[in-house]
């Protein structure tokens, strides 16, 4: 196991890393803001790769491929929203898990209608196909410019939630939604805003996952699942904790998927590691959820109030 | 009968209909319904032991088909060892069934509201991915059973047996719920669901009792999983899919959940209706997405509350926030 | 001697101390009550009594024991009964069921699974009584969410007194009631002084001088005063942080 595999694999987590957290941005804004639970955001992610792959299809450009996909996805989430989990806002989170697990079921049929049940492909920006040098190591280009675009994401969100006022009123209402209603906000437009803005995150996350995982239909939930260990280990409505959490839950899957079989060949017997090795390290971020909530029910970066 | 209430009506009704339908399936030669409602009754028995937590303890589990899975699995690993006892395999799954549910049930209880929603979710995934992760067992492909559990005095070898042992198990389940939710447990189960802060004020050390809640719906997933598991003679990860998960709750929601009946009358509806739409197209989800988001919007009481006319009891809307 | 002794509790919410070093006693059959302007951290002090709240630091003494760790439910079977300032009863049940649910917590396990609870006379028969003696025993059978506001308070009160407390928690027992109820409840708390040891948080003037054997006024988070109603009245500090402000309201 030498260093640089070691330093490969930590970025290849940090990449994983950065889509949790595109992905948990949107949907921790939106449960902080609306109190709201959307299941349906896997899905969100799932159109955005699928129209992107559509435009690549068509056209061959990556660029043009995002520039329809990320807006496209941001429409889809404002309708989805508009017609039908506004009526939600109100209701218990039972209702809103069942609502959206219907969307679910709705979209991936859907894109299996459209597109068919098998894969869908798509590559890389002919520009970034290539690999960059790291400290003398190679490493995909087009990876790597995924993490740069997320790690400009963040701190873009960091701007905008910090320094602008539409900022302040999205962290104001995700701790005082009452207030903001009394300074003569349009809490509906607002809400539509945040949404619309998660929406386009998912869109943005689809795209960046195109070339790299297979685009089927159901790809949403399997990172839905990973997004919300996400936030209950950062900390239900926190950007900071969205951030943190997807780093820390992106890197050690990637490394215990990497290198835990390996390592426990060392202390077990062969047999024995190479049957139990990838099945604890599937289960790895699942435990230290579990601890995490163990020690702090809250999460590790709670929502402060007052 | 003393009192003919409509809700006894719906429940013989119910019950009556299920009862017969080996009988029905041999009348008009078609052994396949015997199959089906098998798999319906089945996911009755687990709609069932969910909404002893959901509907009466205001606890929405987005996990419980992993106790399906740790039932089916329990009865293809020792199957695959060459353990066809059935009791045996009824030890080790619910021996099994304690040890999964008191570890992950501690964990979730400790949070609440929509974190409890998050966590079960996770958690089940976690399961999953242990089973996809298991090669010796089929890993991804499943778990091929030799054969049905043998438990001496019976065998679920043939079919109908199968589905009146299963029924047996339903009907058990129902009444002995039925007792419980009026017992000192099932009060204290539905004091919480009501105001959990008061209960523990009033001396209820509330974890406790909604622990061992939780570990008795998991168990009832568990021998719905057993059961499952002998009838497809077969144990998969995809038992515990999450959206295996999801049609749980959508059976409860869809019958009336915090009825002791209502789950049960939903599974029959939601299976039957999927079975229905799937023989009119393969696309079938494309109807039942947009029906459950039009269920949750417009059908509050489910289809028992309206049978029997009166609101199915819902768990007060979660006020906590993060 | 003392029932309840409270020592140098301190929370603090950020950098907010909402009880910034409290010190007060309880003693058994004693009346004490609790007074002070809007958010001088009376509820939050009852909230650590009871153990929804964790102290930042201090100790709490029931009985000669340390219960300042001790969890909620715990203090409550030690004989800690509290009253709500927003009623806190369980609507989709009857009122002859909450009163039950507050005996059952007292009488023993609840992992029975099988027989019903309406069965367990003793119970039943404990319930009515503690109805009866809150003026509700022809309200037993309704369902708590067709109670008026101010059954709901006699309900409250009847949950808190039936499985036979040691010290009473009482948060703004009056709140929001009419004349009339406020004068029952006072004749009731008349009846209950001197059987039980009670701490009374309370708004209602009258009401505390009338009743309290000690008062404490407490204003942000600190005891500026504590004696009996003659002491507090003559207290310039106490008319100045509060007793002033009403006379002016007034």
């Amino acid at each position: 196991m030498s260093v640089g595999l070691v330093l490969t694999q930590a970025l290849n987590g940090l990449q994983l890393g950065i889509l949790l957290f595109l992905l948990a941005a949107g949907l921790t804004l939106v449960f902080g803001i609306m109190n709201f639970v959307n299941l349906a955001h896997g899905s969100l992610y799932m159109m955005g790769a699928y129209f992107a792959a559509a435009v690549f299809d068509r056209t061959g450009s990556f660029l043009l491929a995002g520039a329809v996909a990320i807006p496209a996805t941001m429409v889809l989430g404002v309708v989805v929203e508009r017609i039908a989990l506004i009526h939600l806002y109100s209701r218990d989170h039972l209702d809103q898990v069942l609502a959206t697990f219907g969307l679910i079921l709705f979209f991936n049929e859907l894109v299996r209608i459209i597109w068919g049940p098998a894969s869908v492909y798509m590559n890389a920006p002919a520009a970034l196909s290539g690999t960059v040098n790291l400290f003398g190591l190679p490493y995909p280009s087009y990876r790597f410019a995924i993490i740069a675009t997320g790690l400009a994401v963040g701190a873009g969100l960091y701007v905008l939630i910090h320094r602008t006022r539409i900022g302040m009123l999205i962290r104001a209402g995700a701790t005082h939604p009452e207030i903001v209603a009394a300074l003569g906000v349009n809490v509906r437009r607002l809400n539509t805003l945040v949404f619309g803005l998660g929406a386009a995150l998912a869109g943005l996350a689809g795209l960046m996952a195109g070339p790299i995982v297979s685009v089927q239909p159901g790809m949403g939930e399997p990172i839905l699942i990973l997004t919300l260990v996400v936030i209950v280990t950062g900390g239900i409505g926190s950007i900071r904790g969205a951030f943190y959490g997807a780093l820390i839950v992106g890197v050690v899957d990637t490394i215990g998927r990497a290198f835990l079989p390996t390592l426990l060949r060392e202390f077990l017997e062969r047999s024995l590691a190479q049957a139990a090795g990838p099945a604890i390290a599937s289960v790895l971020i699942y435990v230290l959820m579990a601890v995490v909530l163990a020690i702090r029910p809250q999460g590790l970066f709670p929502v402060r109030h007052g | 009968m003393r009192n003919v209430t409509p809700s006894r009506i719906v429940a013989a009704v119910l019950l009556v209909g299920l009862g017969l339908v080996p009988v029905i399936a041999a009348a008009i030669g078609e052994p396949y319904y015997i199959t089906l409602f098998t798999r319906i009754v089945i996911f009755a028995i687990a709609a069932t032991g969910l909404n002893l937590i959901l509907g009466y303890g205001a606890m929405v589990s987005f996990g419980h088909s992993m106790y399906v899975g740790i039932g089916a699995y329990a009865v293809g690993i020792l199957s695959f060892h060459g353990i066809g006892n059935g009791w045996a395999q009824l030890a080790v799954a619910i021996a099994a069934g304690i040890v999964f549910a008191v570890v992950i049930g501690l964990v979730c209880l400790r949070t609440g509201g929509v974190a409890f929603i998050m966590i079960t979710l996770a958690f089940a995934q976690m399961v999953y991915f242990l089973a996809v992760g298991l090669k010796e067992y089929g890993g991804d492909d499943g778990l091929a059973i030799g054969a049905r559990s043998d438990f001496g005095v019976f065998s679920l070898a043939s079919n109908t047996t199968l589905y009146y042992v299963a029924f047996a198990v339903l009907v058990l389940v129902l009444v002995v719920f039925e007792r419980l939710v009026h017992s000192r447990f099932g009060m204290v189960l539905r004091g919480c669901r009501s105001n959990e802060r008061r209960m523990a004020a009033l001396g209820f050390p509330t974890l406790r009792y909604r622990l061992v809640a939780y570990v008795i719906s998991a168990l009832v997933c568990v021998i719905a999983g057993m059961l499952l598991a002998n009838l497809a003679r077969f144990a998969a990860p995809s038992y515990m899919a999450w959206q295996a998960s999801g049609d749980l709750i959508v059976m409860i929601v869809l019958g009336g959940m915090g009825t002791i009946v209502g789950p049960a009358a939903g599974a029959v509806a939601l299976l039957v209706l999927e079975e229905i739409l799937a023989g009119i197209t393969t696309h079938w989800m494309i109807v039942l997405g947009p029906a459950i988001v039009l269920i949750v919007l417009t059908a509050k009481k489910g289809l028992y509350g309206y049978l029997v006319g009166r609101e199915a009891t819902r768990p007060p809307p979660a006020d906590e926030r993060p | 001697m003392t029932l309840l002794a409270v020592s140098g509790l301190v929370k603090r919410f950020g950098g907010l101390a909402a009880t910034d070093g409290v010190d007060l006693t309880v003693a058994p059959g004693e009346l004490h009550a609790v007074i002070g302007p809007n958010g001088a951290g009376k509820t939050t002090l009852i909230n650590q009594l009871t153990g929804e709240l964790a102290p930042d630091a201090g100790e709490i003494r029931f009985d000669n024991r340390d219960i300042t760790r001790e969890p909620v439910s715990r203090r409550a079977l030690m004989g800690i009964g509290r009253s709500y300032q927003i009623t806190s009863v369980f609507p989709e049940f009857s009122a002859l069921v909450n009163v039950m649910l507050a005996v059952q917590a007292h009488a023993g396990h609840s992992f029975s699974f099988w027989r019903p609870l309406k069965a367990e006379a003793a119970l039943v028969e404990r319930a009515r009584d503690a109805l009866a003696h809150a003026g509700l025993a022809a309200r037993a059978d309704v369902p708590v969410a067709a109670l008026a506001h101010g059954e709901r308070r006699q309900l409250e009160m009847a949950m808190t007194l039936a499985p036979g407390p040691r010290l009473l928690l009482l948060d703004e027992p009056m709140a929001g009631m009419s004349l009339a109820e406020s004068e029952r409840l006072i004749t009731l708390l008349a009846t209950l002084k001197g059987r039980y040891a009670i701490l009374l948080v309370e708004h209602d003037m009258d009401a505390v001088f009338k009743l309290a054997d000690r008062i404490s006024v407490l204003v942000y988070g600190r005891v500026i005063a504590c004696g009996d109603g003659e002491a507090i009245r003559a207290n310039p500090d106490v008319r100045d942080a509060y007793l002033g402000d009403q006379d002016e309201a007034g």
